[in-house]
């Protein structure tokens, strides 16, 4: 048994990311609204969201509330026109390895178990 | 045609660590100070516009210690332009005719406060179980993403002009070691110690490239202001006119979708639209301005919102901040004050506290640090959330 870290994550079959596309002016954002941020409309359907794309901007995470394990990197990636707010994982967190254009691509991980068992699963974009 | 309103009185605290004050005894001095300045008392005021983020208090609670008129109170709240929105409400006020005089009062006892979003992580549940409207099932900040403040803000600075190299940490340092130098001269700043780029780039990361001196200053501090309407103004005595300083254009805007800005904080078309509506209100240009008090709660924030703020052509804020011309002795000197990295922040003080400063060069009382000859300057404040308030202000031609 596995659990996405958010319901945007959809595992299967294989694991990307769903955005909520307004019916009328197509704009994308994640998780629930009540209507379209951009033109109202009050409908909404499901977009996939490409699992490749490009790192725009980022930080570099040295000091973070205590429990949140440092360092880390996060930023925003332009995967085919939406951006998506993601850790980059797989490399080093340093500004010599993460670069503004920098091509990453949807991972996914394992964040542990809950006491019933049930595996929860992360995800971040690492290089392509 | 609305009334024009103009500041009576104003005044700032020094800004830094008060153990020995309250809430309310920074609320009060800075209020008291403000209302002796407008030589006008609690009994003048007609309405109060009060903000305190993160202190729990009310304008109420400062009306009982300095006087209960039963006067309206607008408690406001609006992350870090909650000042800019306290002061609003004043001008508001005045413009519906509803009232002669205001009182905007921002005070935050911020001192070793740490991180804005909490010094420790959510706790992670035994059970997986989607909550929220993303559905998440533990605490998300570090893990997908951050919702710390200089991480934020360094996207933000390094997203400049489509993700243009050269916004890199070495220009942010450079831009923090004008920031500190300037501070030297405010003897009402937190930190009034010069760093070298030096010492700036090897402070501790706080989230790169934000070292700490790269960061806006949590510290205790209050201001306040008097305002008062125009018709009023002329009938007092002529030298209160002439150290009036008339508040040309008081906005407020929040930010309009963009794509992505759920995503990221779209600080800069907020800006953008503040900024258009203010010069379009003043009547003035970007050109016309002696003097910028501008949001630099991160060294980055400050390049983003040259260009936001019309200071330089679009695109071309690093190379107009290479020129020299925000520096004091520039063409466009920005945050002589030392801005929130070295002056400090106390949250809901900063939007009342950057308009002090513009008016006290408008009124040639600022001292060492007088920008000579200014006769407009503009004020301006982030609130993540967002929200961005511009007010600019002119001396009085009296």
């Amino acid at each position: 048994m596995s659990i996405p870290i958010v319901d945007y994550l959809v595992l299967e079959p294989t694991p990307h990311l769903v955005a909520q596309e307004c019916t009328a002016c197509k704009a994308k954002v994640f998780g629930r609204h009540n209507a379209c941020p951009a033109c109202f409309n009050e409908s909404f359907a499901e977009y996939e969201v490409p699992t490749t794309g490009v790192l725009k901007t980022f930080t570099i995470v040295q000091f973070a509330a205590k429990g949140i394990p440092v360092p880390y990197a996060t930023g925003i990636i332009d995967c085919g026109g939406m951006d998506v707010a993601a850790n980059i994982t797989g490399v080093d967190p340093t500004p010599e390895v993460i670069t503004r254009g920098l091509e990453v691509q949807l991972t996914t991980f394992p964040l542990g178990k809950d006491a019933s068992g049930v595996e929860a699963i992360g995800f971040g974009f690492e290089p392509v | 045609m609305s009334e024009n309103v103009w500041i009576l009185g104003i005044h700032m605290t020094p800004f830094g660590k008060h153990a020995d004050k309250d809430v309310i005894d920074l609320a009060s001095e800075a209020a008291l100070a403000a209302m002796r300045d407008a030589n006008v008392t609690m009994k003048d005021i007609q309405i109060l516009g009060y903000g305190n983020l993160t202190g729990g208090t009310q304008g109420q609670s400062l009306q009982k210690n300095i006087g209960q008129t039963g006067i309206p109170v607008f408690n406001v709240s609006n992350a870090c332009a909650t000042g800019a929105t306290a002061l609003r409400t004043g001008v508001m006020a005045i413009k519906a005719g509803e009232a002669d005089y205001a009182l905007a009062v921002g005070v935050e006892k911020l001192a070793g406060a740490g991180l804005l979003t909490g010094n420790t992580a959510a706790e992670v549940p035994e059970n997986w179980t989607p909550k929220g409207r993303q559905g998440a099932i533990m605490p998300l900040d570090g893990r997908i993403g951050t919702v710390g403040m200089p991480g934020l803000f360094a996207q933000i600075g390094l997203a400049y002009n489509n993700s243009d190299p050269r916004a890199d940490f070495e220009l942010f340092a450079r831009i923090a070691e004008k920031s500190h130098s300037h501070s030297t001269l405010n003897p009402n700043a937190a930190y009034q110690s010069a760093m070298s780029l030096e010492q700036i780039m090897n402070d501790p990361m706080i989230s790169y490239p934000h070292t700490r001196s790269m960061c806006s200053a949590n510290c205790d501090g209050a201001a306040a202001a008097v305002l008062v309407s125009e018709t009023k103004l002329r009938t007092l005595p002529l030298e209160q006119q002439r150290r009036a300083v008339k508040i040309s254009a008081s906005i407020i805007a929040t930010d309009p979708w963009t794509d992505g800005n759920q995503e990221l904080a779209d600080v800069n078309t907020v800006t953008r639209n503040a900024s258009r509506d203010a010069y379009e209100q003043a009547g003035i240009g970007p050109e016309d301005l002696d003097l910028v008090e501008l949001h630099d709660c991160f060294a980055a924030a400050e390049l983003v919102h040259y260009d936001n703020l019309g200071l330089c052509a679009p695109g071309n804020a690093i190379d107009f901040f290479n020129t020299g011309a925000t520096w004091r002795t520039g063409k466009m000197p920005v945050n002589v004050s030392g801005g929130l990295q070295s002056k400090g922040h106390p949250i809901a003080a900063t939007g009342i506290a950057n308009v002090w400063e513009v008016a006290t060069h408008l009124r040639g009382e600022a001292g060492p640090r007088q920008i000579e000859g200014a006769k407009v300057g503009l004020a301006h404040v982030i609130g993540l959330g967002s929200t961005a308030g511009v007010h600019i202000l002119e001396k009085s031609g009296l």
